[in-house]
């Protein structure tokens, strides 16, 4: 298999991104530990929760004072897409249950991305599989020594703050292509600036989803398209 | 933090992985439902760049932060790797912490 030399490119970029993805597992760490988690907490979110953006947002969400039911809420909600996720690889991935429960795990933004950009079907399982294990392993490194790092320091001395909306502004750029995805963003950016001083914290993430109903109308040129 | 909070949100997280991979497998969903699902990350995490950067609990301010995040969104624009546009987010907000 490692003879392909198209295979052992799909590799080493795989490999690589789990890499790039351990570095943000340690802001998230940093994170974590800065909104009252313990390093213990930090490290079993990423072991049992292993979504990024999920993760994130719960500890924002409790870490600015929210309640437990608001966090939870938009975490779950990130959370979903996951499943979104599951169906574009389940024809890919055949295999016993216990196989698939197992991929089911290893099914985030970083393994569906790399595998849905292979064209052959090898090296789509190969892309998923070896993405997400390898961003398992140093995802769950990286949130040990940033949480580690998090006790030990003050995260705003050196703007660790700002990582983790600087993070997801990295992550939300690819996501912005087409035009209906930035009225969604933008409309969620400004439904959620005009509530945070009325409502509860954690609540403006919540209604913030509001900009998905800009995919109720079917896209342009679609011949049975309705209209909004 | 509770732990309760990090096993709920473990198993709820795993329900939606399975859900998606396994339950429904390559059964297609309503095409509506599916366009809707696929927006769900980009209302979200505008979301949540625009608080985490603008507010402190319910005050909505303007400070060392959002030079960061201007700056790590020219990053994420010109195309630097996620590493590189954290770590320009990380320092700018440092650095206009010590100038301000």
């Amino acid at each position: 298999m490692l003879r392909d030399p198209r295979m052992r490119q799909v590799i080493s970029a795989c490999i690589t991104l789990g890499f790039a993805v351990g570095v943000f597992a340690v802001s998230f760490g940093v994170s974590a530990v800065s909104a009252g988690a313990s390093v213990a907490q930090a490290c079993a979110m990423s072991l049992l929760v292993f979504t990024g953006a999920s993760q994130f947002s719960l500890v924002s969400v409790i870490g600015s004072g929210g309640t437990a039911a608001s966090a939870f809420g938009g975490a779950a909600l990130l959370a979903a897409r996951n499943g979104v996720y599951g169906l574009a690889m389940a024809p890919h991935l055949e295999g016993s249950l216990g196989k698939r429960l197992v991929a089911a795990q290893l099914t985030i933004d970083e393994s569906t991305a790399m595998a849905v950009a292979q064209d052959d079907p090898a090296h789509r399982r190969a892309a998923f599989w070896v993405t997400g294990m390898s961003v398992y392993l140093f995802w769950n490194v990286g949130t040990f020594i940033g949480a580690e790092l998090g006790t030990a320091i003050d995260p705003t001395k050196y703007g660790l703050d700002a990582a983790f909306p600087a993070a997801f502004v990295a992550i939300l750029f690819p996501v912005l292509k087409d035009r209906v995805a930035r009225r969604a963003a933008i409309t969620g950016a400004v439904v959620c600036l005009a509530l945070i001083p009325f409502v509860p914290v954690g609540i403006p993430i919540l209604a913030a989803t509001v900009g998905v109903l800009f995919g109720i109308p079917a896209p342009d040129g679609d011949a049975a398209g309705r209209t909004a | 933090m509770s732990w309760t909070l990090v096993f709920v949100l473990a198993g709820t997280a795993y329900f939606f992985k399975v859900l998606g991979l396994v339950v429904v497998g390559d059964r297609t969903l309503p095409p509506m439902l599916s366009r809707c699902l696929a927006l769900i990350p980009a209302a979200l995490l505008a979301a949540i760049v625009v608080k985490d950067t603008f507010s402190v609990g319910r005050d909505l301010v303007i400070d060392a932060r959002a030079a960061g995040v201007a700056a790590a969104a020219l990053a994420a624009w010109r195309k630097v790797p996620l590493i590189g546009v954290i770590v320009i987010g990380a320092a700018v907000t440092a650095a206009v912490r010590v100038i301000g």
